[in-house]
């Protein structure tokens, strides 16, 4: 059996039976997964260059769907094991893939610091604006006044702007993009891994089991695309990128919204100047070890 | 100032060994002070072993660090109490009375006085009045005076001035000749001092220099090295007392150790940065105390599902919750073993000294990576914060490193069938891991439970075999794990009266607990798990049932290891010895309470007259604006309390007048009343 060479291919047979996604037909996920697959392809990834790291979720089992390296991780630590596996070896791409749930509720501490941190990473989040995978409670993005489970009178809760959020916490590639245009975020998402940086994703991505507010219909009638309407936008001008990112209610910007080169973490960090850490030398010299006795007596 | 000898015309007792203790508030210098006398201790070829014990009894920030000093290396600070470094009043009053009679006081007399009424028969008081004795000098720093201080102390403990006008000249090497001449000239006017002044103070003691320097190294220290020596690449940590100097020695040594150190946000991001660098391919380790480990837990789970190697330290202290911040404690087995949901292989080891440390942080990185899995170091602040005088050659820069099964390419066999297979079920329990980035093994670590490809299981309808089998494969890696690690065994004569049974930090403690109890008529053994899971059950039961009485000791409330012990084994020991009161166990303490479970005597746990005391103390600090100090205490049993009670005299600290009186239960250790004179 010959070895796969793209990462929209399945290396083990088994898998193609048993490993389909399973999503609820409609779902705004598949249209991620195609355009991650697509924005791969376009990069001529390798399966064995990639990892793709996500939380728990409906959205987090994208990795299971793709052949790359991949950790399904902890509800909400997605990021904080795709820093430590890039960390390890930065040779690596990572992708970090993830629901609003998971990426601005329970990890949404873990979201500020890594983009803090600017490494160089990309992170995918297929906002829905519900929790799906627990049937239907009302997640950080869940617009005030929308019905759900856990808000039977409507939420009284403010969503989180996570483009805001981004922007504020340092990310260096902030875009905005819609499941049901797979085209504008399969180049997205392309763009996002060249970027060198932190780049973050935040994807209307419908769920059409548990959100009957936030559907198809509903995005389609407010997106526009920056690319279109602001050609000429600076996308280092932060003011600017403030502004698009408040931009939520009758018209919802899609597109990149701020994009700057700063040194990523991996660029700063001493440890690293001698290649990824994977391939340093373990253990420690004769010369070293005597010397740090040495200086203690 | 001047000469003041009080009761010093018993014969001189010969010493053997001498116990220093440093009495100061936070900023006085006592680490520096401390690390200094240790270095001219460790390079005349003795052995030093110190307990920095914080204290916030008298006022904030107190700290009393205790150097024991010996030819022979000794493996806990012992009972004894030789010389008090007092650098302020509240240092005197807390502790002079403590020190055991030959012994020295040794202040500074422009702050400092001392009460001779406060002190036990013959004790030498060296006051050292620093601005007239370094009037000559101009302006020094106030901190000075610790230096004039340990010149006195070196010539009482006859130690001559030349090791330590060495080991100024190399700490001060960075600051100048200025600096150095400055220090060298105060230590030498204490020196000289006390050899004009003081002479009949100097404590009888032979020491026999062998100059063969050795290095000083706490149990976090030794931690982190003998990770560096065992491979380690990537650290990650939150800051929390007591395992925050791993990080601090790792991030200082990063660099020219290859180690990449990462201070994260939160002990759960920490415990996942490391899961994702062990998962990636480099020894990884992660360190916190109880509060952090409790919220790295989760994560422990997950890297045994994704069979990931790293290691997880706690640096015990006293719980629960917040608990006590800088005291120690030996309680979080019971977490230790209970951490995260459902089964999962797991290995828990605790180190038995601070030069243990270094031998068990390699071997955990080569068990956790040899078996794709967590294990968790059990170490507590005694150890861990700490130093010790290290024999040479315990330690080795060569180490063994076994990464088990790490594959860079695809087995032929997998390539030819159906592909690589991540968790293949094998009668080990090992399956290969890839090297994450090698060709042909892309796979998807997943913590829900999965298939030998590593595909869920967890949203089909049901796979009762799989999940079985999978379970099983990982369980059975702790097979192979236990064979690995050393059984326990019995230290000291096989036919003893009494085996004292312990885990962890308690091995040196009770090693000289033994000794007494020998010195005392007892025969006593030692029996010391270092491995808590998986568990010798066998060899440990075998060794169990040739025992007469059997003893647990150990720095918990509840008997943690006690219980652990039982299930493991079903042996029932005779009883326990536990302490849960901050401070670390002394030998003495041990042989009592042993004794007195030897003669049938039931726990004592009424509050004793010294505990009294410091709960006056406590009372004085938050109600009496510390204004106070408590004198005479008298125990009265006919009151309105349903208890006995101590009832304290508290005097002005200042004149000594009567203020009132502080009535405690003996029992409850209430505080029941206050009650004011006029």
């Amino acid at each position: 059996m010959s070895i796969a060479n793209t990462i929209t291919e399945n290396t083990v047979k088994t898998r193609e039976v048993e490993v389909s996604p399973d999503w609820c037909l409609g779902c705004g996920d598949f249209g991620v997964l195609s355009s991650f697959k697509k924005a791969t392809l376009e990069k001529e990834i390798k399966p064995h260059e990639m990892l793709v790291v996500s939380g728990i979720g409906c959205s987090s089992n994208l990795p299971g769907y793709v052949n790359a390296y991949g950790v399904h991780s902890l509800h909400g630590r997605a990021l904080p094991i795709a820093t430590g596996a890039k960390l390890a070896n930065h040779n690596l791409k990572v992708v970090i893939t993830g629901g609003d749930g998971d990426g601005f509720g329970i990890g949404v501490g873990h979201f500020i610091h890594a983009m803090r941190r600017n490494l160089d990473l990309t992170y995918v989040v297929m906002d829905n604006e519900i929790y799906g995978l627990t049937t239907g409670q009302a997640s950080p993005t869940t617009m005030v006044e929308t019905k759900t489970k856990t808000t039977p009178r409507g939420n009284v809760e403010q969503p989180i702007n996570p483009l805001l959020l981004a922007l504020t916490s340092g990310a260096t590639f902030i875009a905005r993009a819609f499941s049901g245009q797979p085209a504008h975020l399969s180049s997205l998402i392309e763009q996002g891994i060249a970027h060198k940086g932190f780049a973050f994703i935040d994807v209307f991505s419908p769920c059409v089991t548990y959100n009957k507010i936030n559907t198809y219909a509903w995005f389609k009638e407010r997106i526009y695309k920056l690319e279109d309407e602001a050609p000429d936008r600076d996308l280092t001008d932060f003011s600017n990128a403030m502004t698009t990112a408040m931009e939520f209610g009758d018209r919802i910007p899609l597109g990149l919204v701020y994009k700057v080169d700063k040194p990523t973490y991996e660029d700063t960090e001493p440890v690293l100047l001698n290649g990824p850490l994977v391939k340093q030398p373990m253990g420690i010299k004769k010369e070293l070890f005597n010397k740090l006795l040495q200086e203690t007596m | 100032m001047g000469k003041k000898e009080v009761k010093s015309n018993n014969m001189p007792k010969k010493y053997n060994e001498i116990t220093v203790g440093f009495g100061g508030a936070a900023g006085d210098g006592l680490d520096k002070s401390g690390n200094l006398l240790a270095r001219v201790i460790n390079r005349l070829g003795l052995y030093a072993i110190s307990y920095n014990s914080f204290q916030s009894l008298i006022r904030g920030g107190h700290t009393f660090l205790k150097l024991r000093i010996s030819e022979r290396k000794e493996m806990c600070f012992g009972d004894n109490f030789n010389v008090l470094l007092a650098m302020n009043q509240d240092s005197i009053e807390r502790h002079a009375p403590a020190v055991e009679p030959g012994g020295v006081i040794i202040f500074n007399s422009d702050k400092v006085t001392c009460d001779s009424s406060l002190l036990q028969e013959n004790i030498h008081i060296v006051p050292l009045s620093f601005k007239k004795l370094t009037s000559e000098m101009g302006k020094l720093i106030p901190i000075m005076q610790n230096t004039m201080i340990l010149g006195s102390l070196l010539y009482l403990m006859n130690i001559d001035f030349k090791t330590l006008e060495q080991v100024l000249r190399d700490i001060f090497k960075q600051k100048g000749q200025g600096i150095i001449d400055q220090n060298i000239n105060v230590a030498r006017i204490g020196y000289e001092t006390a050899l004009e002044d003081f002479a009949s103070a100097k404590i009888n003691i032979d020491w026999n220099f062998t100059h063969i320097s050795k290095p000083f190294y706490s149990g976090n220290t030794a931690m982190a090295l003998g990770a560096v020596a065992a491979g380690l690449k990537f650290y990650a940590a939150y800051p929390m007392s007591p395992a925050t100097n791993i990080l601090h020695w790792l991030v200082a040594n990063s660099e020219r150790c290859g180690v990449l150190v990462k201070q994260a946000e939160d002990e759960i991001a920490v415990a996942n940065l490391a899961i994702g660098a062990g998962y990636a391919g480099v020894r990884s380790m992660c360190a916190t105390s109880g509060g952090g480990f409790a919220l790295m837990t989760e994560a422990i789970g997950e890297a045994g599902i994704l069979e990931t190697p790293v290691v997880f330290i706690n640096v015990q202290r006293g719980g629960p919750s917040t608990g006590l911040p800088t005291k120690t404690e030996q309680g979080d087995l019971n977490q230790a073993i209970g951490a995260s949901q459902g089964d999962f292989p797991k290995v828990i080891m605790a180190p038995k000294s601070s030069t243990d440390c270094y031998h068990i942080a390699g071997e955990a990185l080569n068990i956790a990576e040899q078996y794709q899995l967590p294990v968790i170091i059990l170490s507590d602040l005694l150890m861990g914060e700490n130093f010790e005088t290290i024999e040479p050659g315990s330690w080795s820069h060569e180490f063994n490193i076994k990464r088990g099964d790490i594959l860079e390419e695809i087995p032929q066999s997998m390539k030819e069938k159906d592909g690589f297979k991540r968790f293949t079920f094998t009668p080990s329990g090992i399956s290969p891991r890839p090297l994450i980035g090698s060709e042909g093994m892309a796979y998807v670590a997943a913590t829900d439970d999965h298939d030998e490809d590593g595909v869920i299981i967890s949203d089909v309808f049901t796979n009762t075999a799989i999940r079985r089998k999978v379970n099983e494969k990982r369980m059975r890696k702790l097979d192979g794990v236990l064979d690995e690690l050393e059984p326990p065994q019995l230290e000291g004569p096989e036919d003893a009266e009494v085996t004292l049974i312990g885990w962890g930090s308690t091995w040196g403690v009770i090693r000289e607990t033994i000794e007494q109890l020998e010195a005392q008529g007892i025969k006593a053994n030692q029996l010391h798990f270092s491995y808590l899971l998986p568990f010798h059950s066998k060899e440990a039961l075998q060794i169990l049932n040739k025992c007469n009485k059997t003893i647990v000791v150990e720095l918990n409330a509840t008997g943690q290891f006690a219980r652990h012990l039982k299930a493991e084994t079903g042996f029932s020991i005779t009883d326990t010895i536990l302490k849960y009161d901050g401070e670390p166990f002394e030998p003495r303490m041990i042989t009592q309470r042993a004794v007195a479970i030897l003669n049938g005597e039931p726990l004592d746990l009424n509050v004793t007259e010294t505990e009294a005391r410091e709960m006056a103390y406590h009372y004085i600090r938050v109600h009496l604006k510390d204004k106070l100090r408590p004198s005479k205490i008298i125990e009265v049993s006919q009151n309105g309390y349903g208890e006995s009670v101590w009832v304290l005299d508290l005097i002005e600290r200042n004149n000594g007048e009567m203020k009132g009186k502080l009535t405690i239960g003996v029992e409850t250790g209430s505080t029941h009343k206050w009650d004011p004179t006029n």
